[in-house]
């Protein structure tokens, strides 16, 4: 059901298309010197790399189990039930943990502003939402970037894999990494060369932190029950002391003499 | 601080507070970027690897204390009890300001508190922050109460004091685990040698470790400003702890990278190898000494090796936050001198308020 792109690098020729029909989805400038800053930032949502004789595009991967919504505090993030994750910039506070927790380090942050947002791709959640296609691949003139249901894609995928066995290198990166990506890659050569990272687990990360999270009530719980227990227990002691008439002051001298005897305070 | 005649320490002082003011300033009026070598490839650096992360360790003292006393009952710690809760307070206190100038809109650090996602640690570590401040300051209450008289708060608070307590020590329990969780999402980005599903207990027990090596710290410098008998032999008691808790802590630490199958990294020779190596050599050292009671019994070997564990705390802390994700993000971070001026600044703010503090409340005084 939901929507997903399929990038086929063997079929980009690197015109930027999607570079600049991206921009203007965005409102933001697009000419040379930008067109030649081959990395993701706050005005380049997406990205034409050169790999050598190669292209590879850069963009948000729109995780099926996002690492970004599963980490923003304030739920800034959502993913959709049409497929892409969407950033609502009226709730972020600026934390930045979206950042550093993204395994494609795709979110970017205005670092020059005084009211600074993250950016990243949002798979033209609102084109999508009116059926229509998102801005890149709508541009792209050679289909290496195409748009569709995520189950369509990978069908398309598997076909042109088959179709020209010597040209890919067999396998769709997304397919799995990090649980499995709405954005499908396929590449001629393995994807290392690509600069893909291929040593990303193929469970979804929000799992490792709610391992932890999830004990946190029960630690509260139990926690609080213990201390609650060794207090009683230790206070307990004072007033048995006292009711058996040995006051709590000539308790404590005993104490201090007893400490005094043992180390070399004398 | 003695203002009429100018020591050094008050030029220095002063000097940091001028050079500070000017990098907030800069951070206010012209962003992140012009105060920062962030980069969207290394969105944290010194903020939160010191200023927060070593920050909220750094007070684990006063929880550490808290128990110890009003919960394990062992009265004869009372005497730095009142110091330590002074020194946990401004330090979340000191958190807090530095987390406002580390947010890109600080004017929705209030956001966690209506839009949840308990599925975060961040959402964790801001509830911990916003609720261990509220006790920290309800437990140090009485002192400023005392100060001005002000009998039927002061009844009102030592009437909750018993819950307050076991909430305040159960609230840092987690949070100083909270951010070891932080960190549970990058595997693919932080170093072998410190990523571990171990984070959070890690965090905790280093946490304890520092707790106990501050409070040796803030005992020794206090009794020797105020003219006051250093209280040796609980000190003493406190360092056979503090050993007792390190080498556990180290023991688990070497066993966890023996079964990730991570020991060859320390071997290594890179920088990660080094650091890592400097963090676990300022811990042993103080650990091994602190088992002989020769040792104990010297003031100054109590101090020496309180400051090697709380060197091997921020060591451990910046290597986690810094040096071992620089690899992982294929980056490297400096921090700008603006950010190191902040950050300075904060420490030598939190060390005039404490003094000043000390010299007007009932600190030391405790009934």
């Amino acid at each position: 059901m939901a929507k997903a792109i399929l990038y086929d690098s063997t079929l980009c020729v690197g015109c930027r298309a999607c570079e600049s029909a991206c921009a203007e989805r965005w409102s933001q400038p697009y000419n040379k010197t930008i067109a030649a800053e081959e990395k993701l930032s706050a005005h380049k949502v997406t990205a034409v790399q050169t790999i050598g004789e190669r292209f590879s595009r850069r963009m948000c991967m729109h995780c099926e189990d996002p690492t970004c919504a599963s980490v923003c505090p304030v739920g800034a993030f959502q993913k959709t039930a049409l497929g892409p994750v969407v950033y609502d910039e009226s709730k972020c506070m600026g934390c930045r943990y979206c950042m550093t927790a993204c395994p494609f380090q795709v979110p970017t942050y205005e670092w020059g502003k005084l009211l600074p947002r993250v950016k990243k791709c949002d798979m033209c959640f609102e084109r999508q939402s009116k059926g229509l296609l998102t801005a890149c691949s709508e541009a792209c003139p050679t289909e290496a970037t195409i748009c569709g249901e995520r189950d369509q894609l990978i069908a398309i995928a598997r076909k042109r894999m088959a179709d020209k066995p010597d040209g890919y290198h067999h396998d769709i990166y997304g397919l799995s990494e990090v649980g499995g990506t709405s954005v499908l890659m396929l590449a001629a050569v393995p994807f290392e060369q690509m600069g893909w990272n291929t040593k990303l687990p193929h469970e979804a990360l929000p799992a490792l932190t709610w391992r932890a999270l999830s004990m946190v009530p029960d630690v509260a719980i139990a926690g609080g029950v213990l201390l609650g227990g060794v207090y009683w227990l230790t206070h307990r002691k004072e007033k048995v002391a006292a009711a058996e008439g040995r006051s709590k002051s000539a308790k404590k001298a005993a104490a201090g003499d007893a400490s005094c005897n043992e180390k070399e305070c004398q | 601080m003695k203002f009429k005649n100018l020591t050094p320490w008050t030029w220095l002082f002063t000097a940091l507070m001028l050079a500070g003011g000017y990098a907030v300033f800069v951070r206010l009026f012209y962003g992140l970027g012009a105060a920062t070598n962030l980069s969207d490839a290394f969105p944290w650096g010194m903020w939160i690897g010191f200023d927060v992360l070593c920050g909220v360790g750094l007070a684990a003292g006063g929880f550490t204390l808290v128990a110890i006393v009003h919960i394990f009952n062992i009265e004869k710690y009372k005497p730095i009890l009142r110091p330590a809760i002074l020194t946990a307070f401004l330090g979340y206190v000191l958190v807090i300001i530095a987390l406002m100038l580390d947010l890109g809109r600080p004017d929705r650090i209030w956001h966690p508190l209506v839009m949840w996602n308990p599925h975060s640690a961040m959402f964790e570590v801001a509830w911990c922050v916003i609720l261990y401040t509220t006790v920290l300051s309800l437990e140090f209450a009485p002192v400023v109460l005392e100060r001005f008289r002000m009998n039927g708060a002061l009844k009102l608070v030592h009437a909750i004091s018993i819950p307050l307590v076991i909430l305040g020590v159960v609230l840092s329990t987690l949070h100083q685990s909270s951010l070891g969780t932080l960190f549970l999402i990058v595997p693919n980005k932080l170093h072998p040698l410190w990523y571990t599903p171990m984070l959070p207990l890690f965090f905790f027990m280093s946490a304890l470790t520092v707790g106990l090596a501050m409070t040796i710290f803030e005992s020794w410098h206090s009794a020797r400003a105020f003219g006051k008998q250093l209280e040796v032999g609980l000190l003493r008691g406190m360092a056979r702890v503090l050993a007792v808790i390190g080498s556990v802590y180290l023991a688990l630490r070497f066993l966890d990278l023996y079964r990730r199958h991570a020991l060859g990294y320390v071997f290594e020779g890179g920088t990660e190898s080094w650091l890592f190596g400097l963090e676990i050599a300022l811990m042993i050292v103080p650990v091994v000494l602190l088992y002989q009671e020769r040792i104990r019994a010297n003031s100054g070997m109590l101090y020496a090796c309180a400051m090697s564990v709380v060197f091997a705390f921020i060591t451990n802390r910046l290597n986690i936050s810094v040096t071992g994700m620089e690899a992982g993000s294929g980056t490297h971070y400096i921090p700008k001198w603006t950010e190191v001026a902040i950050t300075l600044a904060i420490i030598a703010f939190g060390f005039a308020v404490f003094r000043l503090a000390v010299k007007k409340l009932p600190v030391f005084a405790e009934a």
